[in-house]
């Protein structure tokens, strides 16, 4: 898949399906929410587009346990990577719409501040890796590090959310939004539109990413046996 | 392949009319951008939206063709 091309063209049309009709598909009326209910197709969009690449980097993690493939490793890294750019577009849309909705743009709401500490934990994932020098164990470390950073997922975004009060829509519930919100009309954007739409423009960029990191990999090999066959004549 | 991109895009344009059909019902009290839409004006925001998508998109594929080209260049 990585490097066939119809599923790029599958991901413009999606995303240009979820611009236009976002915007002119009809919404339900609702007091607060006015227009901004549009926002649906965006902000929610990036948090499902998130845990989609976080569960890809997850499996790429286990898979590189088990096989110890470098290559698995480098999935791994950047499909995380791409989750927590989506993770961290999530937070700001998300203050944005809280501010002329709730009031402010932050308000210390469970919601907001499990976001926070996942992508923190996250975070913490590329900090590691790059304080070890040792390929072997900064692969091995990262994998089980990023097993632990999905694992710390459920109590943040998915359970804590569901047990608390919120001023975010869908509390004591469905974390991500109350369904008596939206209607099947914008269910018809959001589902077959917006989430599979952003979704594959992250794979794209990650894949992108994935091929230049085993390109400037191959490259170093190139440089290091090309020394070493220096070396060995002088 | 092709066939089948056409029949998805079909299908969206299908589902898209299907959208533009207004919610008479509850309404009439909640402010909506109604007539700035019936106006044409959001017309003007899809397009200008939509520039910037079609920029980044020409932008990523552009990388894509670039790292294309490396990787035949370094085999």
């Amino acid at each position: 898949m990585i490097r066939q091309n119809w599923w790029k063209i599958v991901c413009v049309i999606l995303l240009f399906y979820t611009l236009i009709a976002g915007f002119l598909g009809a919404v339900p009326a609702k007091p607060i929410l006015n227009e901004t209910i549009r926002n649906l197709y965006f902000h929610v969009a990036m948090w499902m587009a998130m845990m989609i690449t976080f569960i890809v980097s997850l499996i790429y993690s286990i898979k590189y346990l088990r096989t110890n493939n470098p290559l698995f490793d480098i999935y791994a890294l950047e499909y995380a990577k791409t989750g927590i750019v989506f993770g961290a577009l999530g937070v700001l849309t998300g203050s944005i719409w809280a501010r002329w909705t709730w009031g402010a743009f932050w308000s210390n709401d469970p919601k907001q501040l499990g976001a926070i500490i996942a992508l923190l934990i996250y975070l913490a994932y590329l900090v590691l890796r790059n304080s070890m020098t040792d390929l072997d164990k900064r692969a091995r470390i990262g994998a089980v590090y990023n097993i632990f950073a999905f694992a710390m997922l459920f109590p943040t975004i998915w359970i804590i959310p569901r047990m608390v009060e919120s001023l975010h829509p869908g509390g004591m519930g469905n974390p991500a939004l109350d369904t008596r919100d939206i209607d099947s009309r914008m269910r018809a954007i959001f589902y077959p539109g917006a989430v599979p739409g952003w979704t594959l423009l992250g794979v794209w960029i990650t894949t992108l990413r994935i091929r230049l990191t085993v390109l400037s990999e191959r490259m170093e090999n190139r440089q290091t046996a090309g020394r070493r066959v220096h070396e060995a004549r002088s | 392949m092709l066939k089948k991109i056409y029949m998805l895009v079909f299908l969206l344009i299908g589902q898209a009319l299907t959208l533009v059909a207004q919610d008479s019902v509850g309404a009439q009290n909640v402010e909506m951008a109604d007539r700035f839409r019936a106006d044409g004006k959001i017309y003007v925001v899809i397009f200008v939206l939509g520039t910037i998508l079609l920029g980044l998109i020409l932008y990523v594929v552009r990388l894509d063709r670039k790292i294309t080209k490396l990787e035949k260049d370094l085999k």
